[in-house]
């Protein structure tokens, strides 16, 4: 049993977990119909829906950066590259003589991706061609993608009344929301792609050790060209999603900080950011904890804005208890405790 | 010779011992120097040799012995504090600032200051005049990056000098230097030793350390060997007491294949590197390999036995000579491409260069073959796990547990999950960079008789180590490095841990025989091998008297003469 | 010694450019000054400054003045000052990304304190005193804890804005008089030419960085963390204490740059200053600081400045140019910068 109970905390998904029920538990106290899930209008309603489908562009994003921060990269794009991909859909739609056709949505979506890929790609020539620190080389592409998105949307807001494009963010199919089926499709494909696959093996094996992994043949160029166009289209589709829900591309505020937001479920999902071994289903529980927090937030009745204090408070407390002076400290305690309690044995 | 007659030793360290986790780095060891006197610490890889220079300079804390300094025990919290006390350091590379002038490098930590601004002008002045004291015509304005590196490591000497050192240290200071440059540093340190400095000099080139030091001290597995003066110590025996003897336990393994014949028509050979060498790490060298041979390098640490390996795997590039495989000329330029070509390169550094230690055990033995695959062509789960057990079995890997973390394995075993990884790309040419380093002797023992076997079934095999009997017992033919040299490739016939030893302290490329003038009686080489190394008392010499009681070994002084020549024939 | 002094060796010779230059070609000369990692790209930065402004004096009436580039000191005495911060930290190889964030988070403290009545002459050295305390934390998080720079910095940029919004989620307007007039002033040079007392704070930043960097231990200590951390302990220097003192530094002028920003903008609002912490990690690359640390000067920074001001004055006088492409030039400037410094590096060793 306690052995059960010892595997089970030193399981990486253990605390995460932990943080989960105590923001449910937080949150049942203080709103009791909490869980309930009611069928309206044959969709699905309810908080934990509202979560889902709030957390859906975050978790996508958090995808990509789990295998980013498994190579032991970063990507700080990701939220210039949504209010990109936004603006571009949104200016295409715009531009068309039919909004509403589901034809000119889907060339909108692909136009919008297709770009995305090759931002994705330029900020993988940069990391793994050039060789610059990842945090600087999207660094450059988060400061001028935010321009190249006010280009494209002119400096305006670009609102669409395009009820098929509208449906990406905020329809349903099947009594669910589409963000939340899009969101598991994605995660679904990382998922599969990469452990039916080798790609999740040398993802790892290059950001544990990466001369080991060059010695043993492991081309880690383009591995970093697959993660970093994999993370921009994952920042693509989110982006798609929040700007369909306002049903309006907002070139300076579409995904501002939510690369911060991924960057966070990631960590908090046990994936540590010196790289190597990642758990996206980690990361599927950390996007959880983070939307979970901001309904906390509201339900509890402290102002929304104040969320991101939370969220530096829970960044500092993960970073702080990853550190390797917390572990020794807290593996020096173990064994001192250890040792009275051997003691304690010989002496009784 | 005669200056440190009468003198006090300045520095005497009493049975040190030092342990970490699981390993005792010192145990015990004596060690003293005298002013005015270049001493060398000697010893291979593991010995401990960085141990005591970390000891020394209050790097590491000391869990028992005691310290003298100048005739006051003493102890250090840190290299700052062991600089005060008049001990410098002047470390390989690392203790410079290649983006500050040189004058700053010279005087940071404790540059005059005026009203608590720096004062420039005074800090140059200062810095001019010890260059000066040093010869050395630099601009002390100058940006240290700008310098070569032999220049840098003058002014690192120049810093130590200014804080007054009664003790220099210099720990490698001549890898990376030409002739020249350490023509000129040795020019330092003789008039530093003039000025009664004691010198610690630290290298791996035996004919530097013959040409510096006056006397030496050894040391082996953390344990003291003992102290010699250098005059009276021959190289032969140097290199003996350096590497020591392990009890052969592997008595069951036939003597060796030296009955296999081995095809060496240029036809058979896998690969023949004609000249290939790369600046400032091997010169140029001629290895060629036949297929089912097991060549042996041997040599001592830094002398390029593991540059050469690494330009053969792709590791580094070559930039001179040429390399064919299987008589086509080949440029390796990438791991990758030498083992698409079946050239497998196991890295004496296990830990950062082998094994993916956050990996499992299973995720290691595929990754090589994986990658030769690419990642989308997975290796089925079925054929994965079929491999993985079949190697656990067949070398046998323990814990048998595919799902573990490789980090959580011994060293042995480790080892043996590399050997695994590299077997499964079924290679033709297997490079082992000691393969047995700190491993157990069972896994030694195992890993030994699985090159035996690999090169029975047609599969070439580069095995260096730093065991001598090893690299005998499995070798076919043994390529013999120094200094970065090829100085002897020889059959495996009728050739003793002695005439290897022989050749390692003073082998030669061109000249067939040892120089006799060279004051290593060739007869040194011939001696019936001398039972494990006689315990060398570790007893310093009588204080005062340096090296008047030098402990003799009798069997290496009284030699057999029989005219046997090891060097044999230069290919 | 005396031996020594007329050995017949051959005395090592620096092969460095300092060494035996005088005698040099012009052309050489000019070739190791462009490749210093030292001064290669703060030249190339002052040659990029020069060609933009004759370029600009070109092309647009009234571009020429003295008074076009005493306005890229007022427009950006903030945002020196905050380059000027930003210096010391990427000098010993970290990055703080909270300065934007910092910026406003003063803005909010300023606007509503004096709005409650607070006198300017304790609002001021409360918040430089706050803000110096949140690099403090920084940089213990980093030192202590072993964190990685950028994500102790995000953290304290998350908090910043949260505490941002908990002021307010409007914008306060500020109306004591004090800061009005400090806005409003002017500091007449002759012959029509003026600046603000911002500039004069930020002059006066730039000189006390200038004299601390390079004649103080603590300033070379800087350099040598950026050098080689390693080396610097094993020299002795006060690595710990001077890591940690960087951060205090930043967040000390962001809190300031902050004031500053208040005094030119009047107001206090939680989503100003966004992605001013890429304009100032921009200036200070573009002025010639080496990312990877040790290589930098603090009036290189000034310069960095000085050239995304005057880009963003020629796209103004364009008046077709929309202002987002100012991002996209500071990008791409980045990106130049960034290459032409692993060429530099890359070369040297």
């Amino acid at each position: 049993m306690s052995a059960l109970l010892a595997r089970l905390v030193a399981s990486r998904l253990f605390w995460p977990i932990v943080m989960l029920l105590v923001l449910f538990t937080i949150n049942l106290i203080a709103f009791p119909g909490f869980f309930a899930v009611t069928l309206r209008d044959g969709h699905l309603f309810g908080s934990l829906i509202d979560i889902l489908r709030n957390g859906a562009p975050t978790l996508i994003i958090a995808v990509g950066m789990t295998l980013v921060i498994a190579t032991r990269g970063i990507d700080l794009s990701v939220g210039a590259v949504a209010a990109i991909s936004g603006a571009v859909a949104c200016s295409i739609i715009l531009g068309s003589p039919e909004p509403a056709n589901p034809a000119t949505v889907a060339v909108a979506v692909t136009v919008a991706l297709i770009i995305s890929l090759v931002l994705g790609m330029w900020n993988g020539f940069l990391v793994a061609v050039l060789g610059i620190q990842p945090i600087i080389a999207t660094l450059i592409l988060m400061t001028a993608g935010r321009g190249v998105a006010m280009l494209i949307t002119e400096g305006q807001i670009i609102t669409v009344n395009s009820p098929p494009f509208k449906a990406l963010g905020s329809g349903f199919w099947f009594g669910i929301p589409i963000a939340v089926i899009i969101a598991a499709v994605v995660f679904g494909i990382a998922a599969l792609v990469t452990r039916r696959t080798a790609l999740g093996m040398f993802i790892e094996s290059v950001g544990i050790n990466p001369e080991a992994s060059r010695q043993a043949g492991v081309r880690a160029r383009g591995l970093l060209f697959v993660v970093y166009t994999f993370s921009a289209l994952c920042a693509a589709i989110a982006g798609l999603i929040l700007t369909a829900n306002t049903a309006a591309a907002d070139a300076n505020n579409t995904g501002l900080f939510i690369e911060l937001d991924a960057i966070l479920a990631v960590v908090i999902g046990g994936t540590s950011l010196a790289g190597g071994r990642y758990s996206l289903v980690g990361t599927l529980v950390g996007a959880l904890v983070i939307q979970t927090l901001v309904t906390t937030v509201y339900t509890v009745g402290i102002p929304p804005i104040a969320t991101m204090v939370f969220k530096a408070a829970v960044v500092t407390i993960v970073c702080l208890l990853q550190s390797p002076t917390t572990t020794e400290a807290l593996s020096g305690f173990r064994r001192r405790l250890a040792l009275r309690a051997g003691k304690g044995v010989a002496a009784s | 010779m005669t200056q440190t007659s009468v003198a006090e030793p300045v520095i005497e360290m009493q049975g040190i011992s030092i342990a970490f986790p699981g390993v005792k780095a010192l145990d015990g060891v004596d060690f003293r120097m005298f002013p005015g006197e270049v001493h060398s610490l000697m010893g291979e890889n593991g010995a401990g040799k960085s141990t005591l220079i970390k000891a020394l300079t209050g790097v590491y804390g000391i869990d028992a012995g005691t310290i003298t300094l100048a005739g006051d025990q003493v102890s250090f919290s840190g290299p700052a504090q062991a600089q005060a006390a008049g001990i410098s350091t002047v470390y390989q590379e690392v203790n410079l600032l290649p983006n500050l002038s040189v004058a700053e490098n010279i005087m940071l930590g404790r540059e005059p200051r005026r009203f608590g601004s720096i004062d420039w002008r005074a800090m140059r002045r200062r810095a001019a005049a010890l260059l000066e004291g040093l010869n050395l015509d630099l601009d002390p304005g100058s940006l240290l990056g700008d310098h070569s590196l032999a220049v840098q490591q003058l002014v690192a000497i120049a810093r130590a000098i200014d804080v007054q050192a009664k003790v220099l240290i210099l720990d490698e200071p001549t890898s990376s230097l030409d002739a020249d440059e350490v023509a000129e540093l040795f020019r330092v340190i003789r008039s530093l030793k003039e000025q009664g400095v004691a010198i610690l000099f630290v290298s791996h080139f035996l004919d530097q350390v013959y040409e510096i030091c006056d006397r030496l001290t050894v040391l082996r597995n953390g344990s003291l060997v003992g102290e010699y003066l250098v005059e009276e110590l021959l190289r032969i025996d140097l290199v003996q007491k350096m590497i020591g003897k392990e009890l052969t336990t592997l008595d069951d393994l036939e003597q060796r294949a030296r009955s296999v014949v081995v095809d060496e028509s240029d036809a058979a050979l896998f690969v023949n590197a004609e000249g290939l060498g790369r600046r400032g790490a091997i010169n140029p060298a001629d290895l060629p390999i036949a297929a089912g041979e097991v060549v042996g390098l041997a040599g001592l640490l830094g002398s390029g036995r593991t540059e050469l390996a690494r330009l053969l795997g792709g590791i580094d590039r070559a930039d001179q000579g040429e390399l064919a495989i299987r008589g086509k000329v080949t440029k390796l330029r990438t791991p990758r491409q030498a083992i698409s070509n079946r050239i497998a390169y196991s890295s004496e550094n296990r830990r950062d260069e082998g094994v993916v230690g956050d990996l499992t055990v299973r995720d290691n033995i595929v990754l090589a073959l994986q990658a030769d695959r690419g990642w989308f062509r997975p290796i089925p789960a079925k054929r994965r796990d079929e491999l993985t057990q079949s190697y656990i079995q067949a070398l046998n890997i323990r814990p048998g547990n595919p799902d573990a973390l490789v980090r959580n394995l011994s060293g042995g075993n480790q080892q043996k999950v590399l050997l695994a990884r590299w077997l499964a790309i079924a290679p033709r040419l297997l490079i082992l960079d000691e393969p047995t380093r700190g491993i157990d002797i069972g896994a030694k023992a195992e890993i030994q008789k699985l090159v035996f076997n690999l090169a029975e079934n047609g599969m070439s095999v580069l095995f260096i180590s730093a065991e001598l009997e090893e690299v005998l017992r499995l070798s076919h033919r043994i390529v013999v490095l120094r200094d970065r040299h090829v100085v002897a490739d020889l059959e495996n016939d009728g050739l003793t841990v002695d005439s290897l030893l022989a050749l390692i302290a003073e082998g030669s490329s061109d000249d067939e025989v040892p120089d006799a003038s060279a004051g290593m009686p060739l007869a040194g080489a011939a001696v019936p091998a001398v039972p494990a190394v006689p315990a060398v008392p570790a007893v310093p010499a009588v204080p005062g008297v340096p090296g008047a009681d030098r402990p003799h070994d009798s069997a290496a002084s009284d030699t057999d003469p029989t005219p046997t020549d090891p060097t044999g024939d230069p290919r | 010694m005396t031996k020594l002094l007329d050995a017949p060796e051959r005395p090592l010779r620096s092969s460095g450019p300092s060494g035996p230059a005088p005698r040099a070609g012009l052309a050489r000369r000019i070739r190791n000054l462009l490749t210093s990692p030292k001064y290669g790209p703060v030249t190339v930065t002052a040659v990029l400054f020069v060609v933009i402004f004759i370029a600009g004096g070109v092309r647009y009436r009234g571009f020429f003045s003295g008074q076009v580039l005493l306005n890229l000191l007022v427009d950006n005495s903030y945002l020196i000052v905050l380059a000027v911060g930003m210096t010391f930290v990427i000098l010993t190889g970290g990055i703080d990304l909270s300065v934007g964030a910092v910026v406003a988070l003063s803005g909010m403290i300023a606007a509503s304190l004096l709005q409650t009545g607070w006198s300017p002459a304790a609002v001021i050295p409360l918040i430089l005193v706050l803000t110096s305390i949140l690099g403090l934390l920084v940089g213990l998080m980093i030192h202590v804890f072993k964190v990685q720079p950028f994500i102790a910095t995000l953290a304290a940029m998350f908090l910043a804005r949260g505490l941002c919004y908990v002021i307010s989620q409007s914008s306060i307007s500020i109306t004591d008089p004090t800061f009005v007039q400090l806005a409003v002033a002017r500091i007449p040079l002759g012959g029509n030419l003026s600046i603000t007392p911002s500039v004069i704070i930020a002059v006066v930043v730039v000189a006390i960085a200038v004299w601390v960097l390079h004649a103080t231990r603590f300033g070379r200590t800087v350099y040598a963390i950026g050098g080689g951390e390693q080396s610097g302990l094993l020299m002795g220097l006060p690595v710990a204490r001077t890591k940690v003192l960087v951060y205090v530094i930043s967040g000390f002028c962001s809190g300031l740059a902050g004031v500053l920003f208040t005094f030119y903008t009047l107001s206090g609002y939680p989503l100003t200053a966004i992605g001013t912490e890429l304009d100032a990690i921009a200036a200070v690359v573009i002025g010639g600081t080496l990312l990877t640390g040790g290589y930098g000067f603090v009036l290189g920074s000034v310069l960095g400045v000085l050239v995304l001001g005057i880009i963003q004055t020629i796209i103004t006088f364009e008046g077709t140019l929309s202002s987002w492409w100012t991002k996209i030039f500071i990008g791409a400037l980045l990106l130049v910068f960034i290459i032409l410094q692993k060429v530099l590096t890359s070369r040297r060793r």
